[in-house]
Formats: C-alpha cells, structure tokens, sequence
C-alpha cells in the first residue's frame, strides 16, 4: 500500500535542491524514519527488558538482584522456608488469588454480556441511564471505588464481612464494565441481520439468541473472561481495601506489602507466577476461540484488540 | 461483514432501526429483563457506596470511639469535616495538591510524546514487522503494574543495575539512591506504569487515518514536517485528547506508584493521602472527604471521556 509507496528502496531517490547533507537528508520525503524506528525500538526495550530482569532474578540462586549466580529454582520450590511454594503465606495467597479471579469471572462476565445484549437493544430514559452509569464505573480510579466499597461494607452493608466475600463483591463491581464493553463492539459489528433472518427462518427470540447470536460473541466472551482474569489477579487495591483477616490477602496484596520491606527474589517469583497464570489463561481462552469460531474468523484478532481500546 | 443483501439494504436498515418495531420482534419486556442484574448489583455496589463516601464526608465523628458516623439524610448534613479538611488543603496539604498535578501533568505529556512517536511509527511504516511490533506494544499491557514496578525496583536498587553500571562507568563515585523520595523516579514510575495504556488506542486512531489525505498533502508541495502539523496532527487531535484522559485519571488516584518507588512524605499526592486516611483509625471522614475532593477534580476529565466514548460508538 501507501507505506511502500512512502518508504519502499525503489523510490528512495537522492533528493534535488540546494543546501547541505543534513538539510538535504531531513529534507528528503522519502528517507527511512531512522529516529522514528530508534526511537520505537528503544521504548520497546525500556518497556521489556526491566520485565526480562525481574524473571531472571526469581531463578538466580543469590539474594541480590544484581549479582548473577547459577539457575536455581530455590525461590519457586527448593528453598524449604522462603520459597513461594514453602512459605506458607505466599502459598495461601495464591490459592485465594486464584479463588478470586475464578469468582470474579464466574460472576462479572454472564452478568456484563446479558447487560450488554440487553442495554443494545433496550432504548429509553432508564436504559441511557443505566448505560451511563455503568460507563461511570469504567472510568472511576479505582482507589475512589474501593475505598467507597469498603465504606459501604463497614456502615451500610454489615452483614457482608470484609475478606473474601466483600473482596468478590467489590471486584465484580469493578470488573462488570469490561465484558459490556468488548461484547457491545462486538454486538455493533455483528448487526441485527442474523438474528432476524433465524426468526424470519421460525427461530422463537431465544433460540436465535441461543443458536445465532450467542455463538457470534463467544470470541467477545472468551475475551472479555481473559481479561476479567488477568485483572483480577493483578488487583491490589480493591482487594487490599476489603481484606479482612490476613488469609484473605491474595498475592497480589502480599507481593504489594513486601515489594518493599522484604525484597526476596522469592517476591519476584510470585509476580512471575501470576504473569504465567495470566498467560496461561490467554492462551485458553484464545484456543477456545479458535475452537468455537471455526470458519467465522476474519482477522486474526491482534487489530481486533487493540481496537477495542 | 454484515452487509445485508444488496437487493434492498434501506429497507431492512429501516425495519431494523425503530425502536417501535422491536417490540413486535421481542416482548416489550425482554431487553430490559438482560439488564436487570448488573443493574441491580451497580445500583447497590456503586451508586449507593459512593453514596455512603457523601454521608460519611457530611456526618459526624463519634466523640469517645472516633470512628466515623454517617449522616444519611441531606437535611442533617454538616460540613464541619469538610470544612476542616478544605483548611487544611490550602495551608499544609497545598504542596500535596501541587505535587499531584506536577507529577501528573509532566508524566501524561512525556507519555504523549513517547506514545505518539511510537504509534505513528507502527501505524505509517510498521509495514511486513506491524504484526510484530503491535504484540510487543500489547506485551506489557498483560504484565500487571505490580510486576512491572517490581522490576524497576530490583533495577532501581543501590546494589540494582543501574547503579551497578552507573560506578562502573564513573558517572557517579557512589551508588545513588533512587528509591526514596525523588520525584524524576515517581514520575519515571507513572510513565512506565500507564504508558501502554496510551500506546494502543493511539495506535488504533491514527492506524485509521487515510493515507490518501497524507499523499494529497504531499502532492499539494507541502514536506514531511509540514504535512505532520497540518494534516496528521490536526486529523489524531480527538485521539490524543482520549489519550490524555485515559493515562491522567489513574494518574491522579495513584499511590501505589509513589509507595513503590519512593516511601517518602516529599513525593506524597492526593491518593498518599486517602490511602493514609484509610490506614489510620478516626481518619475515617477524611478519608471520605479526600475522595469527594478527588472525584470533583476528576467530574470534568470523566465526563468529557465518556462523551467521546459514546460519540464513537454512534459513529462507528
């Protein structure tokens, strides 16, 4: 296209006119955007390579994050006291990291694609109301929403003790907003043609939603749950603000607490376990596209993404 | 994708559009019955939390326990706390709310240059490497704050690398203490911590922008320089807008950040300060009183998002 036309060798004539080399080459409409593609490579390495570090010092067998000894698995399971398998606290609060985001998800994400395929379709007062409303919950910081749940919980709301059942309240109310919008970008790309050609066919309105419309989301769906996941997992502030006891801190709030004050690389190997688990979930959800999309797909979903932002 | 027939597409556009006819296709009450829980459940845990901030921000202070005691009526609200807090956000807390925007503007506008090169790179000459280059930009945007914080603070560190290369190289005879209360680091923080959230819609907006005007621009004798600030520039100006909030809202309610890579009073911003009020016992209202404060900065950023937002979804 146009950015072969723009860049490509065969046009990349010497540029005519008067003036020096440095004048000339900035001059140049079709030179190469050398400090365009210095400057892009060079924020890609600054935006990953710390991330590559913090990796690599959760498999080094010293306690320094300089010193580079052998590979070690000490800080993962090795180690009989401070490995992340070992420390009885780290191990607890994976396992409620996991029980969190699994809730999370279970709940936030039906609950979101039914408001998203009703709030399409419904038009009204109350339905721009409540579309607004829920946008407002997207928007909201989140220290301004947490703080507000845990208020909430400890004056309103009583009888919801703060631990792990305000924990799951408060992150389905911060999460509900992403599954209503990836599966209404979703529903606006779809159209309404293929659920009323299923019901000119004799579909009754919940079998076209059922057989048609339903397996058109499932990509929006298995996104948006990857998504809910991921962010749930990684949450610190909701969940630190609703904890109770300390067993109910997830590893998200205990890799917060001790980033700091215990700086072991056992630390790092907690937050590069939930990186793993975040991709782990990716990739589920991207095989389990792929398994329900078969011969709808027309991207291959990367663009797809970064336009639902 | 969905482009109905081509025999008759006004038509059934038409029939499709009115909200009259969905009726005759659906129950009148089948739509709204699917926004019912999320309704419900954002009525109770949204709308009434925020609520409960109001009444707490405009109660009273229990006189032996101190803990807070709302006031749920609006007819007995007192702006005593209020009050008290506004003082002391003009005497000793003004430097807190100057921080905040220092940080926050500074970090959002070195984000927006950043971002912007980086995206109008992919965007107009990412060419064959577009594909590559957009996993890598979406690659941290799945690695969570903490993690990435977490990598600044081992790199960070006085025995980190980049003291370590640092005395190496003799650019500094000691190691220097980056993580205690310098603001270049905190602002270093909240650039690497929001920056790919700007990245990628920047990306998606000017990836939309028509080659073919750029080419006209071209054709029309303007050069490089020129045709950037007088076609794509004017053209991204919505996108950059959106950009701006996206990064600046979280922005302005971290804590996190400066906890992580600074744990000194000299950096403090607003969110240092709910998220004190918070931990401290009696502190309850103030607390309260700081998020009303907040969210007030923050109405105008809010609205002005949600604006654009909905305009895109009408016109996409």
């Amino acid at each position: 296209m146009s950015e072969h036309v723009l860049s490509g060798p065969t046009t990349r004539a010497l540029p005519q006119g008067r003036g020096g080399f440095i004048r000339r080459w900035v001059r140049n409409p079709w030179r190469r955007p050398t400090i365009l593609a210095t400057v892009t490579w060079g924020y890609i390495v600054w935006s990953l390579l710390p991330l590559v570090i913090a990796i690599a010092v959760s498999f080094n067998a010293s306690r320094s994050s300089s010193s580079v000894h052998l590979f070690s698995l000490q800080w993962w399971w090795t180690d009989p006291s401070d490995s992340l398998l070992h420390d009885p606290e780290l191990h607890s609060a994976v396992i409620q990291s996991l029980k969190l985001s699994l809730s999370t998800m279970v709940i936030a994400v039906p609950m979101g694609v039914a408001f998203a395929l009703g709030i399409d379709r419904w038009r009204g007062r109350v339905a721009t109301g409540a579309n607004f409303v829920m946008l407002l919950s997207f928007v909201m910081p989140e220290i301004i929403l947490g703080l507000a749940l845990f208020f909430v919980f400890s004056f309103l709301l009583k009888f919801v003790p703060l631990g792990t059942p305000a924990q799951i309240l408060g992150l389905v109310t911060f999460q509900l907003s992403y599954p209503v919008i990836i599966v209404r970008a979703r529903l606006l790309s779809i159209g309404k043609d293929y659920e009323e050609a299923a019901m000119d066919l004799g579909a009754t309105p919940r079998q076209s939603i059922r057989a048609v419309l339903l397996p058109m989301l499932y990509p929006a769906i298995f996104a948006s749950a990857a998504i809910v996941f991921a962010d749930t997992i990684d949450d610190f502030v909701t969940v630190r603000y609703l904890s109770g006891p300390s067993t109910s801190e997830p590893l998200s709030v205990k890799i917060y607490s001790f980033a700091r004050s215990q700086p072991t690389p056992a630390i790092n190997a907690a937050a590069t376990f939930m990186l793993g688990s975040t991709i782990v979930v990716g990739v589920v959800a991207y095989l389990l596209y792929r398994a329900f999309t078969k011969g709808q797909r027309a991207g291959t979903g990367l663009g797809d993404l970064a336009n639902q932002f | 994708m969905s482009a109905p027939s081509e025999a008759e597409p006004a038509r059934r556009r038409r029939r499709s559009g009115g909200a009259a006819e969905e009726g005759v296709l659906y129950p009148r009450w089948f739509w709204p019955s699917f926004t019912f829980p999320a309704t419900l459940w954002l009525a109770i845990l949204f709308i009434l939390p925020l609520y409960t901030v109001i009444s707490i921000a405009f109660g009273t202070v229990d006189q032996i326990f101190r803990s807070p005691l709302p006031v749920y009526e609006p007819w007995w609200w007192s702006g005593e706390q209020f009050g008290k807090v506004l003082d002391d956000s003009f005497g000793i807390y003004r430097h807190v709310y100057i921080h905040t925007f220092e940080y926050v503007v500074i970090a959002s506008a070195l984000c927006l240059v950043l971002a912007y090169t980086v995206a109008y790179y992919v965007a107009r000459y990412g060419g064959r490497r577009k594909a590559l280059l957009l996993s890598l930009l979406i690659a941290p945007f799945f690695i969570s704050y903490l993690m990435r914080m977490l990598a600044w603070i081992n790199l960070l560190d006085t025995d980190g690398y980049i003291n370590k290369i640092l005395t190496f190289l003799h650019v500094v005879p000691q190691p220097i203490d980056w993580l205690s209360g310098r603001p270049s680091t905190v602002i270093m923080g909240l650039i690497y911590g929001y920056i790919p959230y700007m990245v990628l819609p920047l990306y998606a907006f000017l990836d939309r922008i028509d080659a073919n005007l750029l080419e006209a621009g071209r054709d029309l004798g303007a050069g490089p320089a020129r045709t950037f600030f007088r076609v794509t520039l004017p053209l991204s100006r919505p996108g950059i807008l959106a950009a701006l909030v996206i990064v600046s809202l979280p922005m302005f309610g971290d804590y996190y950040t400066n906890n992580l890579l600074s744990q000194s009073p000299r950096t403090t911003m607003l969110g240092n300060l709910i998220d004190e009020a918070y931990g401290s016992t009696g502190q309850g209202p103030r607390a309260a009183v700081f998020v009303i404060i907040l969210m007030t900065l923050l109405l105008i950023p809010m609205f002005y998002y949600l604006r654009s937002t909905a305009r895109s979804l009408e016109t996409r």
